[in-house]
């Protein structure tokens, strides 16, 4: 599912004069179908707010643009939402704090419930138990469980299956690895990859944290002031060019170092990945080896030539 | 969700911002007092309530359409009872030959509906220009002769600032956690009564449990500086009476007088 929106603005409290806030203010931008794609920006950039609308948390007003997610029209009044949102999921923030049911089986099933009413219980099961499985979790060890009494990572993954469950075709996820510890975190990008490489086509990930965009998504995006200033891959958005639209946000370390490097003299260019660094590194430290022994050998050459 | 106001403060600078909680507090009371000392159909008396709350508008610099706005939430309340009064009075002289509306049913119902709006009216005004910290202040202080009877006046003040404070932060929540369960397919806007209600235990529980937290996190921060009761604890402001509060005094005791003075001299 391919997502196109055009134009889109959005005002929060419009009625209201002194309230107003115009928190998107003509976004355009297209996400194609198997992207990982990221979106960073400060606080109040209106990233938020442009993810809110991709299932229609967030209805687009009359006149502030058009929005297309695979063959939904947000724009259309028609628009059939719960629809929508089976296959668009959606991951907040702390998603653990959104557990309500009495056992994990019936919190994962809550959407399946909703969007699928017409499953039997035998398949219900079925996909519950593929969508705890898929999280790392062990189902028949937590099935009967309250999820009140598991551990803050299981929490967070038993919300996620609960969001997953229904297969969307592009998982949203705002800031999914807030509050994690660093192993919690890798197994958590790695559940990502692995989600990526199954039903779920298209990854949408809003962050904070700059490395966790240069090392996995494919292209991103730069919010500010409720504007797209920059979209690309990240070796394009952090390039010095937007250095000065980009504002207050940090780079990835890979870029830190590049430019550190380039101050000394020596110009890298990768993917800003981990992987691509240290093979661009190792390139250049090649070269410039092989340099050196040309011009150690040539001075040898020369020096003898001087002599003689 | 995010448009209901509560404690709807308007922040400025004006003589009665400035007044003494405690005693806008007191004037409130004597303002309605007032109100309801007006006797049956001495209309006067409401003009000269309604001059009253004029002129305190202006000295708060308030938009008096602010003050009006704080009207919109009873205005059904207002407008059922003025019918009920115009239906259901069956005193004084019909209007027209065999009808049932009477004159007085219909001064009864405008003397009413004046009483109603003037009231919430005045006590608006003590909300717009007070803060709510400051108003827990007021009632704090003013409930202090209640601790000669135990009662524990400190933790009912903490415990009203406490409950004010947290009333955004869980509107704020409660928006975030109907966004994510309606991404999960929630619907709260179809079905019955019935239905709609069960609908939002999902909301509920996430909800209470994070109250809980919160609480819990709140006692910790707490506790962590050093917070032990009302016992030998200081303000940071001090409520002190000015020349202010003594002309705010004088200003109603003037239109409680008035008041009087049209009960007795007036018929209309």
């Amino acid at each position: 599912m391919r997502i196109v929106a055009e134009n889109l603005s959005y005002v929060y409290s419009e009625k209201s004069k002194t309230l107003a806030v115009q928190a998107l203010k003509g976004v355009s931008l297209t996400v194609e179908s198997g992207e990982f794609f990221g979106i960073v920006g400060k606080t109040g950039s209106g990233k938020s707010t442009f993810v809110q609308h991709l299932n229609g948390l967030i209805r687009v007003g009359k006149d502030k643009g058009s929005l297309k997610v695979g063959e939904f029209d947000l724009t259309d009044k028609k628009c059939d939402y719960m629809a929508l949102r089976a296959k668009v999921g959606m991951v907040f923030q702390y998603p653990e704090y959104q557990l309500f049911a009495e056992t994990v089986s019936d919190d994962v099933g809550f959407g399946l419930k909703n969007f699928m009413p017409e499953l039997s219980e035998k398949e219900r099961e079925e996909r519950i138990k593929t969508a705890v499985e898929l999280v790392g979790l062990d189902y028949e060890k937590i099935k009967e469980k309250s999820p009140f009494e598991l551990s803050g990572g299981q929490k967070r993954r038993v919300a996620i299956a609960g969001v997953i469950v229904t297969r969307p075709e592009i998982l949203v996820l705002d800031e999914p690895a807030a509050g994690l510890d660093p192993q919690g975190r890798r197994e958590f990008i790695e559940l990502l990859h692995k989600l990526h490489q199954g039903f779920v086509k298209t990854i949408i990930i809003v962050s904070h944290d700059m490395n966790l965009i240069s090392e996995n998504c494919g292209r991103a995006a730069v919010f500010s002031g409720g504007k797209i200033v920059a979209v690309g891959t990240p070796a394009e958005i952090f390039s010095e060019e937007y250095d000065g639209v980009r504002e207050g946000l940090d780079l990835p370390v890979t870029e830190y170092v590049t430019r550190a490097l380039k101050r000394a003299g020596i110009t890298l260019s990768s993917d800003l990945t981990v992987k691509g660094f240290i093979a661009a590194a190792e390139n250049a430290a090649a070269k410039s080896a092989e340099k050196r022994e040309g011009t150690a050998a040539g001075r040898a050459r020369g020096g003898t030539g001087e002599e003689e | 969700m995010k448009d209901v106001t509560f404690g709807q403060y308007y922040p400025a600078d004006s003589f009665v911002h400035r007044m003494d909680a405690r005693i806008k507090i007191l004037l409130s009371i004597a303002f309605i007092v007032a109100v309801f000392l007006v006797k049956s159909y001495r209309f006067t008396g409401f003009a000269a309530c309604l001059l009253f709350v004029l002129i305190a508008t202006a000295a708060a610099k308030v938009p008096f359409t602010r003050v009006l706005s704080s009207i919109k939430a009873i205005i059904i309340f207002v407008i059922i009872s003025a019918i009920l009064q115009i239906l259901f009075n069956r005193s004084g002289t019909p209007l027209w030959e065999g009808g049932f509306i009477t004159d007085e049913g219909l001064l009864s119902a405008g003397f009413i509906v004046a009483r109603i709006l003037l009231v919430v009216i005045g006590a608006s005004l003590l909300t717009l220009t007070t803060s709510p910290v400051e108003l827990a202040d007021g009632i704090e202080s003013l409930l202090k002769p209640l601790k000669v009877i135990k009662f524990p006046v400190h933790e009912f003040a903490l415990i009203m600032s406490i409950a004010l404070r947290f009333i955004p932060t869980l509107l704020d929540e409660t928006d975030r956690i109907v966004k994510a369960q309606k991404a999960r397919g929630a619907d709260f806007e179809s079905g019955n009564v019935f239905k709609r209600a069960k609908a939002l235990v999902p909301v509920l529980i996430p909800l209470l449990i994070s109250s809980f937290r919160r609480a819990d996190e709140l006692a910790d921060a707490m506790d962590a500086r050093c917070y032990a009761g009302s016992k030998n604890r200081t303000k940071y402001k001090k409520m002190r009476l000015t020349w202010r509060d003594l002309i705010g005094t004088l200003f109603i005791a003037a239109l409680i007088t008035g008041i009087v003075f049209i009960n007795i001299y007036l018929t209309v």
